[in-house]
Protein backbone atom coordinates (compact mmCIF):
# COMPACT_ATOMS: atom_id res chain seq x y z
CA UNK A 1 0.00 0.00 0.00
CA UNK A 2 1.45 3.55 -0.94
CA UNK A 3 1.89 6.28 1.40
CA UNK A 4 -1.27 8.04 -0.82
CA UNK A 5 -3.51 4.98 -0.36
CA UNK A 6 -2.76 5.34 3.85
CA UNK A 7 -3.28 9.08 4.06
CA UNK A 8 -6.68 8.52 2.15
CA UNK A 9 -8.20 5.67 4.29
CA UNK A 10 -7.31 7.47 7.23
CA UNK A 11 -9.23 10.49 6.01
CA UNK A 12 -12.23 8.62 5.08
CA UNK A 13 -12.18 7.26 8.74
CA UNK A 14 -11.75 10.87 9.56
CA UNK A 15 -14.90 11.81 7.64
CA UNK A 16 -17.14 9.47 8.66
CA UNK A 17 -16.50 9.53 11.99
CA UNK A 18 -17.31 13.08 11.81
CA UNK A 19 -20.58 13.07 10.17
CA UNK A 20 -21.57 10.19 12.56
CA UNK A 21 -20.54 12.28 15.35
CA UNK A 22 -22.34 15.51 14.04
CA UNK A 23 -25.57 13.82 13.07
CA UNK A 24 -25.76 11.92 16.89
CA UNK A 25 -24.94 15.63 18.46
CA UNK A 26 -27.62 16.99 16.16
CA UNK A 27 -30.16 14.66 17.68
CA UNK A 28 -29.41 15.06 20.93
CA UNK A 29 -29.58 18.43 20.43
CA UNK A 30 -33.27 18.56 19.15
CA UNK A 31 -34.20 16.32 22.02
CA UNK A 32 -33.01 18.86 24.66
CA UNK A 33 -34.03 21.53 23.33
CA UNK A 34 -37.53 20.33 22.83
CA UNK A 35 -36.97 19.41 26.67
CA UNK A 36 -35.27 22.80 27.69
CA UNK A 37 -38.17 24.75 25.61
CA UNK A 38 -40.75 23.19 27.88
CA UNK A 39 -39.06 23.18 30.88
CA UNK A 40 -38.39 26.64 30.19
CA UNK A 41 -42.26 27.85 29.33
CA UNK A 42 -44.15 25.30 31.72
CA UNK A 43 -41.56 24.64 35.20
CA UNK A 44 -42.93 27.98 36.15
CA UNK A 45 -46.39 27.20 37.13
CA UNK A 46 -45.26 23.82 38.53
CA UNK A 47 -45.41 24.06 42.11
CA UNK A 48 -46.83 21.62 45.42
CA UNK A 49 -50.52 23.29 44.39
CA UNK A 50 -50.24 22.46 40.94
CA UNK A 51 -49.98 18.78 40.95
CA UNK A 52 -52.30 18.58 44.17
CA UNK A 53 -54.78 20.63 43.24
CA UNK A 54 -58.61 20.56 41.23
CA UNK A 55 -58.72 22.77 38.01
CA UNK A 56 -60.18 25.75 38.78
CA UNK A 57 -61.67 28.80 36.62
CA UNK A 58 -62.40 26.94 33.33
CA UNK A 59 -58.76 25.11 33.60
CA UNK A 60 -56.94 28.13 33.72
CA UNK A 61 -56.10 28.37 36.99
CA UNK A 62 -55.70 25.44 40.14
CA UNK A 63 -53.88 22.30 39.48
CA UNK A 64 -54.07 19.47 37.50
CA UNK A 65 -54.15 16.17 40.51
CA UNK A 66 -56.98 14.51 38.95
CA UNK A 67 -55.22 14.20 35.75
CA UNK A 68 -52.13 12.88 36.98
CA UNK A 69 -54.10 10.20 39.35
CA UNK A 70 -56.29 9.33 36.29
CA UNK A 71 -52.46 8.58 34.02
CA UNK A 72 -51.14 6.96 36.63
CA UNK A 73 -54.56 4.93 36.73
CA UNK A 74 -54.09 3.99 33.23
CA UNK A 75 -50.91 3.22 33.35
CA UNK A 76 -51.40 0.86 36.06
CA UNK A 77 -54.60 -0.60 34.80
CA UNK A 78 -52.80 -1.23 31.22
CA UNK A 79 -50.11 -2.64 32.42
CA UNK A 80 -51.51 -5.41 35.03
CA UNK A 81 -53.62 -5.96 31.57
CA UNK A 82 -50.54 -6.18 29.43
CA UNK A 83 -47.46 -7.15 30.97
CA UNK A 84 -48.65 -10.47 31.70
CA UNK A 85 -49.82 -11.29 28.90
CA UNK A 86 -47.27 -10.14 26.87
CA UNK A 87 -44.71 -12.02 28.63
CA UNK A 88 -46.46 -15.19 28.30
CA UNK A 89 -46.96 -14.50 24.50
CA UNK A 90 -43.21 -14.01 24.22
CA UNK A 91 -42.76 -16.82 26.25
CA UNK A 92 -44.62 -19.18 23.84
CA UNK A 93 -43.37 -17.70 20.81
CA UNK A 94 -39.93 -18.17 21.62
CA UNK A 95 -39.90 -21.20 23.64
CA UNK A 96 -42.76 -23.21 22.62
CA UNK A 97 -43.38 -23.26 18.54
CA UNK A 98 -40.59 -24.45 16.51
CA UNK A 99 -39.04 -21.92 13.45
CA UNK A 100 -41.83 -22.69 11.09
CA UNK A 101 -44.26 -20.69 9.32
CA UNK A 102 -46.83 -20.29 12.17
CA UNK A 103 -44.16 -18.81 14.41
CA UNK A 104 -43.61 -16.34 11.43
CA UNK A 105 -47.07 -16.02 10.95
CA UNK A 106 -47.52 -14.77 14.78
CA UNK A 107 -44.35 -12.70 14.60
CA UNK A 108 -45.92 -10.65 11.46
CA UNK A 109 -49.17 -10.27 12.83
CA UNK A 110 -47.74 -8.94 16.03
CA UNK A 111 -45.11 -6.65 14.04
CA UNK A 112 -48.62 -5.50 12.23
CA UNK A 113 -50.33 -4.82 15.54
CA UNK A 114 -47.36 -2.60 16.25
CA UNK A 115 -48.11 -0.69 13.50
CA UNK A 116 -51.90 -0.14 13.66
CA UNK A 117 -52.51 3.63 14.01
CA UNK A 118 -53.13 4.65 17.86
CA UNK A 119 -56.70 6.01 16.78
CA UNK A 120 -57.96 2.87 15.45
CA UNK A 121 -57.15 1.30 18.80
CA UNK A 122 -59.36 4.14 20.48
CA UNK A 123 -61.98 2.68 17.93
CA UNK A 124 -61.93 -0.44 18.49
CA UNK A 125 -61.54 -0.11 22.22
CA UNK A 126 -64.77 2.04 21.87
CA UNK A 127 -66.34 -0.32 19.74
CA UNK A 128 -65.43 -3.75 21.50
CA UNK A 129 -64.61 -2.62 25.61
CA UNK A 130 -67.29 0.67 25.84
CA UNK A 131 -70.48 -0.47 23.69
CA UNK A 132 -70.21 -4.32 22.87
CA UNK A 133 -68.98 -5.11 26.48
CA UNK A 134 -70.80 -2.39 28.13
CA UNK A 135 -67.67 -1.09 30.27
CA UNK A 136 -69.00 2.73 29.16
CA UNK A 137 -66.11 5.29 29.28
CA UNK A 138 -64.31 3.90 32.55
CA UNK A 139 -60.59 3.25 33.65
CA UNK A 140 -61.59 -0.36 32.91
CA UNK A 141 -62.17 0.54 29.00
CA UNK A 142 -59.20 2.69 28.82
CA UNK A 143 -56.69 0.50 30.11
CA UNK A 144 -57.66 -2.64 28.03
CA UNK A 145 -57.34 -0.68 24.71
CA UNK A 146 -53.77 0.74 26.12
CA UNK A 147 -53.00 -2.28 26.81
CA UNK A 148 -53.34 -3.49 23.24
CA UNK A 149 -51.32 -0.78 22.20
CA UNK A 150 -48.80 -1.54 24.32
CA UNK A 151 -48.88 -5.63 23.74
CA UNK A 152 -46.49 -6.16 20.89
CA UNK A 153 -43.83 -4.01 22.82
CA UNK A 154 -43.94 -6.20 25.29
CA UNK A 155 -44.51 -9.53 23.27
CA UNK A 156 -41.12 -8.63 20.89
CA UNK A 157 -38.99 -7.38 23.79
CA UNK A 158 -39.71 -10.34 25.70
CA UNK A 159 -39.28 -12.81 22.72
CA UNK A 160 -35.58 -10.82 21.96
CA UNK A 161 -34.93 -10.81 25.53
CA UNK A 162 -35.35 -15.01 25.71
CA UNK A 163 -33.52 -15.37 22.64
CA UNK A 164 -30.37 -13.96 23.52
CA UNK A 165 -30.22 -16.81 26.49
CA UNK A 166 -27.58 -19.04 25.44
CA UNK A 167 -29.01 -22.17 25.05
CA UNK A 168 -26.37 -24.17 26.96
CA UNK A 169 -28.57 -22.84 30.18
CA UNK A 170 -31.85 -24.64 28.83
CA UNK A 171 -29.39 -27.75 27.66
CA UNK A 172 -27.95 -27.38 31.44
CA UNK A 173 -31.18 -27.52 33.05
CA UNK A 174 -32.97 -29.88 31.15
CA UNK A 175 -30.41 -32.22 31.00
CA UNK A 176 -30.58 -32.30 35.06
CA UNK A 177 -34.11 -33.94 34.29
CA UNK A 178 -35.68 -30.45 34.85
CA UNK A 179 -38.84 -29.99 32.54
CA UNK A 180 -39.35 -27.01 29.83
CA UNK A 181 -41.35 -25.27 32.60
CA UNK A 182 -39.38 -25.66 35.16
CA UNK A 183 -36.41 -24.81 32.57
CA UNK A 184 -38.14 -21.08 32.09
CA UNK A 185 -39.16 -20.25 35.55
CA UNK A 186 -35.97 -21.03 37.08
CA UNK A 187 -33.11 -20.16 34.31
CA UNK A 188 -34.59 -18.86 31.41
CA UNK A 189 -36.94 -16.24 32.17
CA UNK A 190 -34.67 -15.06 35.45
CA UNK A 191 -31.58 -14.57 32.55
CA UNK A 192 -34.25 -12.54 30.37
CA UNK A 193 -35.72 -10.37 33.43
CA UNK A 194 -33.35 -7.31 33.19
CA UNK A 195 -34.07 -6.83 28.68
CA UNK A 196 -37.99 -7.98 29.56
CA UNK A 197 -37.98 -4.69 31.68
CA UNK A 198 -36.88 -2.88 29.20
CA UNK A 199 -39.80 -3.53 27.36
CA UNK A 200 -42.35 -2.32 30.38
CA UNK A 201 -40.46 0.70 30.26
CA UNK A 202 -40.50 1.14 26.67
CA UNK A 203 -44.23 0.20 26.83
CA UNK A 204 -45.23 2.88 30.05
CA UNK A 205 -43.72 5.60 27.79
CA UNK A 206 -45.86 4.63 25.11
CA UNK A 207 -48.93 4.25 27.07
CA UNK A 208 -48.42 7.36 29.11
CA UNK A 209 -48.37 9.95 26.36
CA UNK A 210 -50.97 8.42 24.10
CA UNK A 211 -54.32 10.25 23.53
CA UNK A 212 -55.88 8.71 20.76
CA UNK A 213 -56.73 5.44 22.55
CA UNK A 214 -57.96 7.36 25.90
CA UNK A 215 -60.19 10.04 23.79
CA UNK A 216 -63.59 7.50 23.09
CA UNK A 217 -62.86 5.06 26.12
CA UNK A 218 -61.71 6.71 29.33
CA UNK A 219 -60.68 10.61 29.26
CA UNK A 220 -62.75 12.89 30.26
CA UNK A 221 -63.47 16.73 29.61
CA UNK A 222 -63.38 18.63 33.12
CA UNK A 223 -64.05 15.83 36.19
CA UNK A 224 -62.83 17.71 39.16
CA UNK A 225 -63.07 14.54 41.21
CA UNK A 226 -61.16 11.54 41.88
CA UNK A 227 -62.22 7.87 40.46
CA UNK A 228 -63.86 5.88 42.75
CA UNK A 229 -63.62 2.57 40.83
CA UNK A 230 -62.17 0.91 37.75
CA UNK A 231 -65.97 2.08 36.05
CA UNK A 232 -65.47 5.68 36.38
CA UNK A 233 -64.15 8.36 34.09
CA UNK A 234 -60.64 9.85 34.72
CA UNK A 235 -59.01 12.70 33.43
CA UNK A 236 -55.69 12.13 31.65
CA UNK A 237 -52.25 14.13 31.24
CA UNK A 238 -51.95 13.51 27.52
CA UNK A 239 -55.85 14.59 27.00
CA UNK A 240 -55.64 17.82 29.36
CA UNK A 241 -53.17 19.25 27.57
CA UNK A 242 -54.72 18.45 24.32
CA UNK A 243 -57.91 20.04 25.88
CA UNK A 244 -56.79 23.23 27.13
CA UNK A 245 -54.39 23.69 24.10
CA UNK A 246 -57.64 23.25 21.56
CA UNK A 247 -60.80 23.68 22.87
CA UNK A 248 -60.61 25.16 26.63
CA UNK A 249 -62.57 27.76 27.69
CA UNK A 250 -59.65 30.66 27.24
CA UNK A 251 -56.66 29.15 25.47
CA UNK A 252 -54.92 32.35 26.06
CA UNK A 253 -54.50 31.74 29.71
CA UNK A 254 -54.30 28.77 29.95
CA UNK A 255 -51.10 28.53 27.86
CA UNK A 256 -49.15 27.90 31.15
CA UNK A 257 -50.66 25.40 32.71
CA UNK A 258 -50.61 23.30 29.37
CA UNK A 259 -46.54 23.62 29.61
CA UNK A 260 -46.73 22.82 32.93
CA UNK A 261 -49.09 19.49 32.04
CA UNK A 262 -46.32 18.56 29.43
CA UNK A 263 -43.61 19.23 32.21
CA UNK A 264 -45.31 17.37 34.40
CA UNK A 265 -46.18 14.13 32.42
CA UNK A 266 -42.43 14.28 31.27
CA UNK A 267 -41.23 14.14 34.68
CA UNK A 268 -43.87 10.91 35.33
CA UNK A 269 -42.52 8.88 32.96
CA UNK A 270 -39.04 9.86 33.61
CA UNK A 271 -39.35 8.82 37.24
CA UNK A 272 -41.18 5.54 35.98
CA UNK A 273 -38.07 5.17 33.76
CA UNK A 274 -35.32 5.79 36.49
CA UNK A 275 -37.26 2.97 38.58
CA UNK A 276 -37.31 0.36 35.96
CA UNK A 277 -33.98 1.22 34.93
CA UNK A 278 -32.63 0.62 39.04
CA UNK A 279 -34.74 -2.68 38.58
CA UNK A 280 -33.01 -3.58 35.73
CA UNK A 281 -29.69 -3.35 37.29
CA UNK A 282 -30.21 -4.65 40.21
CA UNK A 283 -31.62 -8.01 38.31
CA UNK A 284 -28.58 -7.98 35.96
CA UNK A 285 -26.90 -7.83 38.95
CA UNK A 286 -28.29 -11.02 40.52
CA UNK A 287 -28.23 -12.68 37.02
CA UNK A 288 -25.09 -12.17 36.09
CA UNK A 289 -24.09 -14.01 33.01
CA UNK A 290 -20.29 -13.83 32.65
CA UNK B 1 3.87 -39.37 27.87
CA UNK B 2 5.02 -42.09 25.52
CA UNK B 3 2.12 -44.13 23.95
CA UNK B 4 3.14 -46.91 25.92
CA UNK B 5 3.17 -45.13 29.28
CA UNK B 6 -0.67 -44.48 28.28
CA UNK B 7 -1.44 -48.11 27.21
CA UNK B 8 -0.44 -49.55 30.26
CA UNK B 9 -2.83 -47.28 32.38
CA UNK B 10 -5.42 -48.97 30.85
CA UNK B 11 -5.37 -52.23 30.68
CA UNK B 12 -9.16 -53.24 31.86
CA UNK B 13 -10.10 -56.00 29.48
CA UNK B 14 -13.57 -56.04 28.36
CA UNK B 15 -15.21 -58.51 30.02
CA UNK B 16 -18.49 -60.87 29.35
CA UNK B 17 -22.04 -60.93 31.31
CA UNK B 18 -25.17 -60.52 30.24
CA UNK B 19 -26.41 -57.75 31.69
CA UNK B 20 -24.93 -54.26 30.29
CA UNK B 21 -24.87 -50.83 31.91
CA UNK B 22 -26.22 -49.54 28.49
CA UNK B 23 -26.57 -50.77 24.92
CA UNK B 24 -27.68 -49.71 21.38
CA UNK B 25 -28.93 -51.94 19.02
CA UNK B 26 -28.92 -51.04 15.59
CA UNK B 27 -29.54 -47.22 15.98
CA UNK B 28 -29.89 -45.06 13.01
CA UNK B 29 -30.71 -41.17 13.01
CA UNK B 30 -31.37 -38.97 10.33
CA UNK B 31 -31.30 -35.24 10.87
CA UNK B 32 -33.37 -34.17 7.95
CA UNK B 33 -32.28 -36.03 5.01
CA UNK B 34 -29.04 -36.38 6.72
CA UNK B 35 -28.04 -39.69 8.00
CA UNK B 36 -25.86 -39.29 10.87
CA UNK B 37 -25.75 -42.87 12.62
CA UNK B 38 -25.96 -45.83 10.46
CA UNK B 39 -26.99 -48.97 12.68
CA UNK B 40 -24.40 -48.48 15.47
CA UNK B 41 -24.45 -51.53 17.74
CA UNK B 42 -22.75 -51.07 20.94
CA UNK B 43 -22.26 -52.62 24.85
CA UNK B 44 -20.92 -50.59 27.26
CA UNK B 45 -20.54 -52.16 31.18
CA UNK B 46 -20.98 -50.97 34.22
CA UNK B 47 -18.71 -48.79 35.91
CA UNK B 48 -16.25 -48.50 32.71
CA UNK B 49 -15.03 -45.43 31.67
CA UNK B 50 -15.98 -45.53 26.94
CA UNK B 51 -14.01 -42.49 25.23
CA UNK B 52 -15.99 -42.42 21.60
CA UNK B 53 -13.19 -40.79 19.39
CA UNK B 54 -13.80 -39.77 15.55
CA UNK B 55 -13.25 -36.75 12.90
CA UNK B 56 -15.46 -33.47 13.53
CA UNK B 57 -18.62 -34.94 11.93
CA UNK B 58 -18.47 -38.32 12.55
CA UNK B 59 -21.39 -38.89 14.71
CA UNK B 60 -20.09 -39.95 18.33
CA UNK B 61 -21.63 -36.65 20.14
CA UNK B 62 -24.78 -37.30 18.34
CA UNK B 63 -24.08 -40.82 19.48
CA UNK B 64 -23.74 -39.66 22.99
CA UNK B 65 -26.75 -37.67 23.10
CA UNK B 66 -29.05 -40.63 22.58
CA UNK B 67 -28.54 -41.83 25.79
CA UNK B 68 -30.56 -38.88 27.81
CA UNK B 69 -32.47 -37.86 24.57
CA UNK B 70 -30.91 -34.26 24.24
CA UNK B 71 -31.40 -34.89 20.38
CA UNK B 72 -34.83 -34.95 21.07
CA UNK B 73 -34.28 -31.01 21.72
CA UNK B 74 -33.80 -30.67 17.31
CA UNK B 75 -36.39 -30.16 14.99
CA UNK B 76 -36.54 -33.11 12.30
CA UNK B 77 -34.90 -35.77 14.13
CA UNK B 78 -35.45 -39.37 13.39
CA UNK B 79 -34.40 -42.42 15.39
CA UNK B 80 -34.49 -45.91 14.66
CA UNK B 81 -33.38 -49.24 16.43
CA UNK B 82 -33.14 -49.50 20.02
CA UNK B 83 -31.01 -47.80 22.99
CA UNK B 84 -31.44 -49.73 26.26
CA UNK B 85 -30.44 -48.04 30.11
CA UNK B 86 -30.18 -51.51 32.12
CA UNK B 87 -32.44 -53.28 29.76
CA UNK B 88 -34.70 -51.10 29.55
CA UNK B 89 -35.99 -49.32 25.92
CA UNK B 90 -35.27 -45.47 26.79
CA UNK B 91 -37.21 -44.13 23.90
CA UNK B 92 -40.67 -46.49 24.85
CA UNK B 93 -43.41 -44.33 25.63
CA UNK B 94 -43.78 -45.18 29.14
CA UNK B 95 -40.29 -43.27 29.46
CA UNK B 96 -40.62 -39.93 30.62
CA UNK B 97 -37.91 -37.60 29.68
CA UNK B 98 -37.47 -35.89 33.01
CA UNK B 99 -37.10 -39.28 34.51
CA UNK B 100 -34.43 -40.70 32.33
CA UNK B 101 -32.24 -37.74 32.71
CA UNK B 102 -32.10 -37.91 36.42
CA UNK B 103 -30.60 -41.13 35.53
CA UNK B 104 -28.19 -40.12 32.66
CA UNK B 105 -26.31 -37.25 34.07
CA UNK B 106 -24.36 -34.40 31.27
CA UNK B 107 -21.28 -32.52 31.56
CA UNK B 108 -20.94 -30.30 28.14
CA UNK B 109 -18.47 -29.52 26.17
CA UNK B 110 -18.01 -25.45 27.53
CA UNK B 111 -18.64 -25.30 31.08
CA UNK B 112 -22.25 -23.60 31.57
CA UNK B 113 -22.92 -22.67 35.18
CA UNK B 114 -26.18 -21.32 35.60
CA UNK B 115 -25.90 -18.05 36.45
CA UNK B 116 -26.70 -18.51 40.76
CA UNK B 117 -24.38 -19.01 43.77
CA UNK B 118 -22.57 -22.14 43.42
CA UNK B 119 -24.35 -23.65 46.29
CA UNK B 120 -27.52 -22.93 44.25
CA UNK B 121 -25.76 -24.85 41.21
CA UNK B 122 -25.26 -28.02 42.97
CA UNK B 123 -28.64 -28.30 44.52
CA UNK B 124 -30.41 -27.12 41.26
CA UNK B 125 -31.05 -30.93 40.08
CA UNK B 126 -32.49 -31.84 43.51
CA UNK B 127 -34.95 -28.61 43.48
CA UNK B 128 -36.06 -28.94 39.91
CA UNK B 129 -36.72 -32.94 41.03
CA UNK B 130 -38.90 -31.21 44.42
CA UNK B 131 -36.63 -32.17 46.87
CA UNK B 132 -37.23 -29.14 49.48
CA UNK B 133 -35.37 -30.68 53.05
CA UNK B 134 -33.04 -28.27 53.26
CA UNK B 135 -30.05 -30.42 55.68
CA UNK B 136 -30.29 -33.01 52.89
CA UNK B 137 -29.89 -30.47 50.02
CA UNK B 138 -26.67 -29.22 52.30
CA UNK B 139 -25.16 -32.72 52.58
CA UNK B 140 -26.07 -33.81 48.98
CA UNK B 141 -24.45 -30.45 48.03
CA UNK B 142 -20.94 -30.47 50.06
CA UNK B 143 -21.05 -34.74 48.91
CA UNK B 144 -20.96 -33.82 45.20
CA UNK B 145 -18.40 -30.86 45.36
CA UNK B 146 -16.12 -33.32 47.49
CA UNK B 147 -16.78 -35.85 44.44
CA UNK B 148 -16.21 -33.46 42.13
CA UNK B 149 -13.01 -32.23 44.11
CA UNK B 150 -14.12 -28.78 44.59
CA UNK B 151 -15.30 -28.80 48.11
CA UNK B 152 -11.85 -26.88 49.40
CA UNK B 153 -11.17 -23.98 46.66
CA UNK B 154 -15.15 -22.89 47.35
CA UNK B 155 -16.43 -24.02 50.31
CA UNK B 156 -15.86 -20.27 51.88
CA UNK B 157 -17.87 -19.17 48.79
CA UNK B 158 -20.53 -21.32 48.21
CA UNK B 159 -23.14 -18.08 47.99
CA UNK B 160 -20.58 -16.45 45.91
CA UNK B 161 -21.39 -16.41 41.87
CA UNK B 162 -20.73 -19.65 39.74
CA UNK B 163 -19.39 -17.02 37.51
CA UNK B 164 -16.70 -15.72 39.34
CA UNK B 165 -15.03 -19.42 39.25
CA UNK B 166 -12.33 -20.19 36.67
CA UNK B 167 -13.10 -21.98 33.84
CA UNK B 168 -11.80 -25.35 35.26
CA UNK B 169 -13.14 -24.68 38.50
CA UNK B 170 -16.79 -23.90 36.83
CA UNK B 171 -16.64 -27.25 34.51
CA UNK B 172 -16.03 -29.34 37.94
CA UNK B 173 -18.88 -27.19 39.46
CA UNK B 174 -20.51 -28.55 36.32
CA UNK B 175 -19.63 -32.20 37.49
CA UNK B 176 -20.57 -31.53 40.85
CA UNK B 177 -24.00 -30.38 39.62
CA UNK B 178 -24.38 -33.66 37.27
CA UNK B 179 -23.87 -35.90 40.67
CA UNK B 180 -25.98 -34.49 42.92
CA UNK B 181 -28.69 -35.94 41.58
CA UNK B 182 -26.77 -39.49 42.05
CA UNK B 183 -27.53 -40.86 38.40
CA UNK B 184 -25.60 -43.97 37.26
CA UNK B 185 -24.49 -42.71 33.96
CA UNK B 186 -22.58 -39.66 33.16
CA UNK B 187 -22.19 -38.59 29.48
CA UNK B 188 -19.38 -36.24 28.70
CA UNK B 189 -19.00 -34.35 25.77
CA UNK B 190 -15.56 -33.15 25.51
CA UNK B 191 -15.28 -31.89 28.97
CA UNK B 192 -11.74 -31.01 29.15
CA UNK B 193 -12.03 -29.48 25.51
CA UNK B 194 -12.05 -26.01 26.47
CA UNK B 195 -9.52 -25.86 29.51
CA UNK B 196 -6.25 -25.37 30.20
CA UNK B 197 -3.78 -28.49 30.53
CA UNK B 198 -3.81 -28.49 34.31
CA UNK B 199 -7.81 -28.30 34.29
CA UNK B 200 -7.49 -30.62 31.94
CA UNK B 201 -5.52 -33.30 33.79
CA UNK B 202 -7.86 -32.12 37.35
CA UNK B 203 -10.71 -33.55 35.17
CA UNK B 204 -9.18 -36.52 33.98
CA UNK B 205 -8.05 -37.67 37.54
CA UNK B 206 -11.51 -37.03 38.51
CA UNK B 207 -12.74 -38.85 35.80
CA UNK B 208 -10.75 -42.06 36.96
CA UNK B 209 -11.76 -41.63 40.33
CA UNK B 210 -15.71 -41.70 39.20
CA UNK B 211 -15.45 -44.48 37.50
CA UNK B 212 -16.00 -46.84 40.83
CA UNK B 213 -19.70 -45.30 41.08
CA UNK B 214 -20.53 -44.26 37.43
CA UNK B 215 -20.71 -45.47 34.29
CA UNK B 216 -18.82 -43.04 31.91
CA UNK B 217 -19.23 -42.57 28.32
CA UNK B 218 -16.52 -39.16 27.00
CA UNK B 219 -16.50 -37.81 23.53
CA UNK B 220 -12.89 -36.69 23.04
CA UNK B 221 -10.63 -35.50 20.56
CA UNK B 222 -7.83 -35.85 22.18
CA UNK B 223 -5.99 -39.01 21.63
CA UNK B 224 -4.05 -39.11 25.00
CA UNK B 225 -6.91 -38.42 26.37
CA UNK B 226 -8.73 -41.30 25.59
CA UNK B 227 -5.84 -43.74 26.30
CA UNK B 228 -5.27 -42.40 29.92
CA UNK B 229 -8.75 -42.71 30.56
CA UNK B 230 -10.74 -44.96 28.90
CA UNK B 231 -11.34 -48.98 29.48
CA UNK B 232 -12.93 -49.11 25.99
CA UNK B 233 -12.40 -47.14 23.01
CA UNK B 234 -14.87 -46.45 20.20
CA UNK B 235 -14.20 -45.18 16.84
CA UNK B 236 -16.78 -43.66 14.90
CA UNK B 237 -16.00 -42.35 11.02
CA UNK B 238 -18.56 -41.13 8.73
CA UNK B 239 -21.41 -41.91 11.27
CA UNK B 240 -20.54 -45.88 11.35
CA UNK B 241 -19.02 -47.59 14.24
CA UNK B 242 -15.64 -48.64 12.61
CA UNK B 243 -14.42 -50.70 15.83
CA UNK B 244 -14.72 -50.87 19.38
CA UNK B 245 -12.27 -52.69 21.76
CA UNK B 246 -10.17 -52.21 24.80
CA UNK B 247 -8.33 -49.05 24.70
CA UNK B 248 -5.05 -51.05 24.58
CA UNK B 249 -6.06 -52.78 21.90
CA UNK B 250 -7.40 -50.15 19.47
CA UNK B 251 -4.39 -48.15 20.27
CA UNK B 252 -1.87 -51.03 19.66
CA UNK B 253 -3.26 -53.41 17.44
CA UNK B 254 -6.66 -52.07 15.38
CA UNK B 255 -8.17 -54.25 13.22
CA UNK B 256 -9.71 -51.36 10.82
CA UNK B 257 -6.99 -49.89 8.96
CA UNK B 258 -9.28 -46.61 9.30
CA UNK B 259 -8.87 -47.01 13.27
CA UNK B 260 -4.90 -47.14 12.35
CA UNK B 261 -4.89 -44.22 10.26
CA UNK B 262 -7.10 -42.04 12.82
CA UNK B 263 -4.79 -42.91 15.75
CA UNK B 264 -1.92 -42.40 14.11
CA UNK B 265 -2.34 -39.24 12.66
CA UNK B 266 -3.24 -40.03 8.86
CA UNK B 267 -6.61 -38.19 8.94
CA UNK B 268 -8.46 -36.44 11.04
Amino acid sequence: MTLFEISRKRLAENIAFWIFRLLSLGVMGILFSILGFILYKGIDVVNWDFITKMPEDGMTKGGIYPAIVGTLCLITGSMIFAFPIGVMSGIYINEYTKDSWYRRFVQLMTANLAGIPSIVFGLFGMALFVNKLGFGDSILAGSLTLGLLALPVIIRTTEEALKSVDDSYRHASLALGATKLQTIHRVTLPVALPNIITGFILSIGRVSGETAPILFTVAAYFLPKLPSSIHDQVMALPYHLYVISTSGTNIKDSRAMAYGTAVVLILIVLILNLIANAVRRYLGKKYKTN
Amino acid sequence: MLLEDILAKSTKPIKHSNMFKIESKDVHLHYGTFHALKGINMSIEKNTVTALIGPSGCGKSTFLRLFNRMNDLIDDVKIEGQCLLDGKDIYSKEVKIDDLRKRVGMVFQKPNPFPKTIFENVAYGLRVNSITHKSFIEERVERSLKQAALWDEVKDKLKKSAMALSGGQQQRLCIARALAIEPSVILMDEPASALDPISTAKIEELIYELKSEFTIIIVTHNMQQAGRISDTTAFFYLGELVEIDSTKKIFTNPNDTRTQNYITGRFG
